[in-house]
């Protein structure tokens, strides 16, 4: 993949937060290269600025110094190439799952046809036909999650970054979401950044696995998942995944001497 | 902020979700859902009525009692006799109208200047530097007080009447749609950008929306206020209304026309908070309740 050109590219990004009179380095000189339909995930213990670098990829934050450049330009705010799915959903609660994935579409002028062709195409894609008129307040937290995948794969971007978009869930919905991710992913590839806290979920996910350290955020350890491998539950249980697991458990939790104990509840100890 | 409790003035049952796009029972394996919601507010129908109708009758009960027993009170077979008299000379229709009418151009003034306002204080942070501390001082002084200045400066027409009411639908709301604005979802308005929103979008689709239940708090607190101030504002030399009429009748020691008046009062401002209600409940039937 390095003779790619990369389709995402961060050089050099840092990035400082004020905090009182101190300041905060949540990103301390990050550079990655990420290539088209890469499946990369991010992980890292709390305070490593995943969620910073994911906000400054969507154009929601500026670096301090350095860039964030996709396809070659360097990112200037939010833009419907790169779509974005929350940990909270953020779908609008008022707007049934139909007219939440057909936000994007109106947004960005596509006519009434294709807007209702191309979101019944993604809500199949992702399974919620059945619920294309209900509201949000009646989905469970993986339905709601899998209306805002939908919702991002609609405008057709060709970056998703999703910041811990299954942080929320129980474990089982967890790892049935993962597998439709995958699915939706491997029949529709994009480049996909993946922001998580389970050392599990970022094995499984990836091609590529990044581990970030905190304070200073910055990149600690890159771990290659040979994208060959069937992502299924035969994986999940091989040795194979137990040891790449290990590793990146190791990278993540016994970063140069300084153990930051698993005692974080967040972990997947499974 | 006690205007801003939502929860107090939501509705105690929430309506029963529609039926068409429940994934309840629908065996979706990822449902992580606990519990349903429903369940626990079935059967408000039955007795719970049941039971506000005996309070009712009960409290007209000790009322009739009290004034057997000799207190200066009128009985309700009085008062109910009353009532027709004012109703079949057309007078109490005369006042009721009289008074709506000033609480209508008052709330509805007072509501449709709110808005914008609280608008643009929780979207432009120059707006509400400049505005709101206006607002805070004004909120602290009751509109009642604003009276002997109004009558000073706009005579003793309808217009300090409506005035004053408008001041009072007009702080309760705009206080209300501002906080309404500033508390809308940042994630949610990154969500819309990232979906290609540009600003103009994101206040109209996102904002607008998303802040509709706290103008509709603000709207039924205001509608409170602009009728709690009706009868003092009547007092203002008016020639008809229930506050008129009621200040008439104490003149003359007439108990039973204070009582219609009185129970004029609290029906249409009943009536009028669940025309509010129920307004509410359809535009904002998609929040979840707690």
């Amino acid at each position: 993949m390095t003779s790619k050109p990369a389709k995402i590219s961060v050089q050099g990004v840092t990035k400082t937060f004020a905090l009182g009179r101190d300041t905060f380095t949540a990103l301390d000189d990050v550079s990655i290269d990420i290539a088209d339909n890469e499946f990369v995930t991010v992980v890292g213990p709390s305070g490593c600025g995943k969620s910073t670098l994911m906000n400054i990829l969507a154009g929601l934050e500026t670096p301090t110094a350095g860039r964030a450049l996709v396809d070659g330009a360097p990112v200037s705010g939010p833009g419907p190439e790169r779509g974005v799915i929350f940990q909270q959903y953020a779908l609008f609660p008022w707007l049934t799952v139909r007219q939440n994935v057909e936000f994007g579409l109106r947004t960005t002028g596509v006519p009434k046809g294709e807007r209702r062709s191309r979101a019944e195409h993604f809500i199949e894609l992702v399974g919620l036909e059945r619920f294309a008129d209900a509201l949000p307040k009646t989905l469970s937290g993986g339905m709601r999650q899998r209306c805002a995948i939908a919702r991002a794969y609609a405008v057709d971007p060709s970056i998703l970054l999703m910041d811990e978009p299954f942080g929320a869930l129980d474990a089982l919905t967890r790892v049935k979401l993962q597998e439709q991710l995958l699915r939706t992913w491997s029949q529709d590839k994009r480049t996909v950044l993946f922001i998580t806290h389970d050392v599990d979920e970022a094995v499984f996910l990836a091609n590529r696995v990044i581990v970030m350290a905190a304070r200073p955020g910055r990149v600690y350890d890159v771990i290659e998942v040979d994208p060959a491998i069937e992502r299924n539950e035969e994986f999940r249980l091989s040795s194979e995944f137990a040891a790449l697991r290990n590793r990146v458990w190791h990278s993540v939790y016994h970063q140069e001497g300084r153990t930051a104990a698993p005692s974080a509840a967040h972990a997947s100890t499974s | 902020m006690s205007v801003l409790d939502k929860r107090g003035a939501r509705p105690r049952h929430p309506v029963p979700a529609k039926t068409s796009g429940e994934p309840a029972g629908s065996g979706s394996p990822d449902d992580g859902r606990t519990a349903p919601e429903r369940g626990r507010s079935s059967g408000r129908s039955g007795l719970p009525l049941l039971l506000n109708a005996a309070s009712v009758a009960l409290g007209i009960g000790i009322w009739w009692a009290l004034a057997a027993a000799g207190f200066k009170l009128p009985t309700p077979p009085e008062v109910v006799e009353r009532a027709g008299t004012l109703i079949a000379d057309g007078t109490l229709a005369d006042d009721a109208l009289a008074s709506l009418t000033r609480v209508l151009i008052g709330f509805g003034l007072g509501t449709a200047v709110a808005v914008p306002i609280g608008f643009l204080m929780g979207w432009y942070g120059i707006a509400r530097g400049l505005i709101e501390p206006w607002i805070q001082f004004f909120r602290t002084i009751p509109p009642l007080a604003i009276i002997p200045l109004a009558v000073v400066a706009m005579g003793i027409d309808e217009t300090p009447k409506i005035f004053v009411i408008f001041l009072a639908a007009f702080l309760a709301c705009v206080i209300s749609t501002f906080q309404g604005v500033v508390d809308v979802d940042r994630t949610m308005i990154n969500a819309a950008r990232v979906l290609g929103a540009k600003d103009a979008t994101i206040f109209a689709r996102v904002v607008v929306p998303a802040s509709t239940p706290f103008i509709l708090v603000g709207m039924r607190v205001g509608l409170g206020s602009a009728w709690a101030t009706l009868v003092a504002a009547e007092l203002i030399a008016a020639q008809e209304g229930l506050g008129y009429r009621m200040q008439n009748a104490q003149l003359y020691y007439d108990l039973p026309t204070i009582f219609v008046g009185l129970i004029s009062i609290g029906i249409l401002g009943l009536l009028m908070d669940r025309v509010l209600l129920l307004a509410e409940r359809k535009l904002t039937g998609w929040q979840e309740r707690r």
